[in-house]
């Protein structure tokens, strides 16, 4: 962000024990001696007492001592130094300390170390099972110490499931955790009075084992979700959540979005987006309002005009009033949908939780047969009940619990190299079922910026060095046509009209007809318009361009069984140039975005499961509402919101990077489930007939387990260095 | 077999120190920001090893 030259100071949180801290988003560190610089510019700026700079997450924490210390000063500081700041509104700053990982990572240590001590006493037993020398006072003593180090280690380690296990039996379902929680207990407490009463069989290390290797499926999902929602709000933070408030007495003081009221004033500078929706009140301008409904012809901007949140600020200073706050601007509709829209996704069910509604009514029936059949078939209730702990702890559900999250974590950071970011592991799910793909145009397909197509190339030099002295994105078009060279002198930019300025001596000028004195054409093209001295005016002629792998991304999409559609809410001719360039058969126009989520709710309604990719704010309710949706890095905050894949860099390719990916992801975590069917068929009839033993328990389960991860790692060695779009 | 009953214990104690020692660095954060830590040990403003003089 440009360093505003306005008060910050609202960003800078309260601390504990006094001062104030300042977090902050660097860009472009990535070593060593970057860290340094960084630490040490931000130390050197007045009032701070501490800085540090987390190299992992990439974020600047700084706490000024007292209640001195200019934010300002500290960003400039870091930007002399050259790295790239960006603020984080201070609500979303909140550094939520990572509670749940750190209980899970001490549970996954304590279970490590049971299942490690566990395994020194039941080695000496299991040699025994199979007849070497081993007194039966002798396996009592071990078993009791084995006793000691697994029961209390299970217990600790195995909070997280129990946890989740009553919390799902109250709500009067029953997840995964439901049958762990009773296989441990039950193991424990049968294991315990097998041991009071001698007997040969006690699984203490069986049940610390099962929780250890759970625990790393646990952590792995938990390491997944924490670093894909790091990285969102990342790429939140790097849209600034700071606009220009004017106060009455005419000063301009940089302020939180959140913090303005209706009637508020504020600023719009050429080149910033508007941040809030309001009325003109001062100033003349040009808006590009591509990202609020696609529209790819910028519009212009007068006195008393309503403007939208997310629409660029062209070419001049802007004064506007407030008409909403942040949070309930006319974009209210578009909200509610979203809201709507991630409800209906919420109620999608996992792959785990379908396939353990299957199993945990049938191991646990299994259980209770093996346990009342035993009994009425006169193997006494005691053997009866061993039996039955047997069978629901060969069939727990290890490899089950990490069949999803160990391909989910391979899968996402496969596609994490690729620049796709994805946000959960249901969302992976949710694009390995889609079955259309449903494409905005301006931003998604096109490029969404204007490129010069139709002008003579001496005509092009001859306004270039006009060209060059404006920031408007036509004349930036037509500028990095003509490449490098110099610029006019004297340049004057007329708000909304265009510039002027005298190359070798002569006045001219570019800009709109009107400007140049031309008469404006009734193509529906953009155009610009040039003038040199008193010469006939000049006209260039600009098209949103395609993405260059636009047409291969959609034959390759066709070739996966992929119906394309594209919806957008531009004008018919600009969309109907695309869509017959890139080679897509359906298409509509000029939507509004209610009208984009009823398109979208009308394909789910005929039981199509769309992936939306779009980036606009006329997109956001359709990605809410869509099955699975994707949005471009460039996109607006309400679609990377409403998105559930953010895909970083120009190439349109990652939509069928990430279909990819989530479809063998998804054949991955069908294998593990088959191969835990599987291996299940064999071990609960073993464990019925009171065939296993502690070391077979054992055995089974690891084994299992890793098969299961091993499966998984396909993921990553997988179709490494092949062309997606072949 | 007498002998497994002072050797187990000892044995389960040392690696309860381990853990004790694993249970500190989590609660101690060393965990946040395994990049970080990497870059640090490069620079010598981190060093926090005596100075030549404080060595002798």
């Amino acid at each position: 962000m440009t360093a505003l030259d306005t008060d910050l100071s609202a960003f800078a949180r309260p601390a504990e024990g006094g001062g104030r801290r300042l977090e902050l988003l660097i860009r472009g560190a990535r070593c060593a001696s970057c860290l340094g610089k960084v630490e040490r510019a931000a130390a050197a700026a007045p009032g701070v007492a501490a800085a540090r700079l987390n190299l992992t997450s990439g974020k600047l924490s700084v706490s000024f001592g007292g209640p001195g210390g200019d934010p300002a000063q500290v960003i400039r500081a870091v930007e002399d130094a050259g790295y790239g700041v960006s603020l984080f509104d201070p609500a979303a700053a909140r550094t939520e300390e990572d509670r749940e990982g750190r209980s899970l990572t001490l549970a996954l240590g304590v279970a490590a170390f049971g299942v490690g001590n566990a395994m020194m006493f039941s080695v000496p037993v299991w040699a025994g099972l199979f007849g070497q020398e081993l007194q039966p006072a002798s396996r009592t003593v071990l078993y009791w110490f084995s006793a000691a180090v697994a029961a209390p280690c299970a217990l600790y380690a195995g909070r997280p499931f129990f946890a989740s296990a009553w919390r799902s039996l109250r709500r009067g379902r029953a997840n995964m955790d439901v049958p762990i929680t009773l296989g441990v207990l039950l193991t424990l407490a049968v294991s315990f009075s097998e041991l009071i009463q001698g007997g040969a069989h006690a699984y203490f290390d069986a049940a610390v084992s099962l929780l250890f290797l759970l625990l790393i499926g646990r952590w792995l999902d938990h390491q997944l979700r924490r670093k894909a929602q790091g990285a969102a709000r990342d790429l939140l933070a790097l849209q600034s959540p700071v606009a220009r408030r004017i106060e009455p007495d005419g000063g301009e003081h940089g302020a939180p979005v959140s913090a303005f009221g209706v009637g508020d004033r504020f600023a719009v500078l050429a080149g910033e987006r508007v941040p809030l929706d309001g009325v003109v009140e001062a100033g003349e301008s040009e808006i590009d309002n591509a990202l609020v409904n696609g529209e790819t012809a910028p519009s212009v901007a007068r006195l008393g005009m309503a403007l939208h949140a997310g629409a660029m600020n062209l070419s001049g200073r802007l004064a506007l009033r407030a008409t909403a706050r942040a949070e309930d601007s006319t974009l209210a509709a578009i909200a509610r949908l979203m809201e709507a829209g991630a409800q209906s996704k919420s109620v999608y069910v996992r792959l785990a939780d379908r396939a353990a509604a299957i199993y945990v009514p049938v191991v646990h029936t299994l259980a209770l047969l093996t346990f009342a059949g035993g009994w009425a078939l006169g193997l006494g209730p005691r053997e009866a009940l061993l039996r039955a702990a047997a069978v629901l702890i060969v069939t727990c559900p290890c490899a089950l619990g990490l069949a999803v999250p160990a391909v989910q974590i391979a899968a996402c950071g496969r596609l994490f190299r690729k620049g796709v970011l994805v946000k959960s592991g249901a969302a992976l799910e949710r694009l390995a079922e889609t079955d259309c793909v449903v494409l905005d145009k301006t931003g998604v397909l096109t490029e969404g910026r204007p490129h010069l197509i139709l002008g003579p190339p001496d005509d092009i030099l001859a306004a270039a060095p006009l060209a060059r002295a404006s920031r408007h994105p036509l004349a930036q078009a037509l500028a990095a046509e003509a490449g490098p060279g110099a610029a006019a002198e004297g340049v004057r930019e007329i708000a909304g009209q265009g510039v002027e300025g005298r190359i070798d001596g002569l006045v001219c000028r570019l800009g709109r007809a009107g400007f140049v004195g031309a008469e404006a054409s009734p193509s529906p093209d953009t155009e610009l318009w040039f003038r040199r001295g008193e010469d006939v005016p000049i006209r260039f002629s600009f098209v949103d361009r395609l993405r260059d792998d636009a047409v291969a991304t959609v034959s390759a999409l066709r070739r996966r069984g992929l119906e394309v559609e594209v919806l957008s809410g531009d004008a018919e001719g600009p969309v109907a140039r695309a869509v017959k360039a890139s080679g897509i058969a359906r298409w509509r126009s000029g939507l509004t975005p209610l009208e984009k989520a009823a398109a979208i709710d009308e394909l789910m309604a005929a039981g199509r499961k769309p992936l939306m990719v779009g980036d606009g704010l006329n997109d956001a309710a359709a990605l809410a509402r869509a099955h699975a949706s994707m949005a471009p890095g460039s996109a607006l905050e309400a679609s990377q919101n409403a998105a559930d894949l953010v895909f970083e860099g120009g190439k349109l390719s990652a939509i069928v990077d990430a279909i990819d990916v989530a479809r063998a992801a998804r054949a991955r975590a069908l294998e593990n489930f088959g191969f835990s069917a599987l291996y299940n068929l064999v071990a609960a009839p073993a464990a019925i007939f009171g065939l296993v033993n502690p070391l077979v328990a054992a055995l089974a389960m690891s084994g299992s387990s890793l098969v299961v991860m091993l499966n998984a790692l396909r993921m990553t060695w997988a179709a490494r260095g092949r062309d997606t779009l072949a | 077999m007498n002998i497994l009953l002072f050797l187990a214990p000892a044995s389960v104690l040392v690696a309860l120190i381990g853990l004790g020692a694993f249970w500190w660095t989590v609660e101690n954060g060393q965990y946040e920001d395994p990049a970080g830590d990497a870059a640090r040990i490069l620079d010598d403003a981190y060093d926090q090893a005596p100075t030549e003089g404080e060595r002798q």
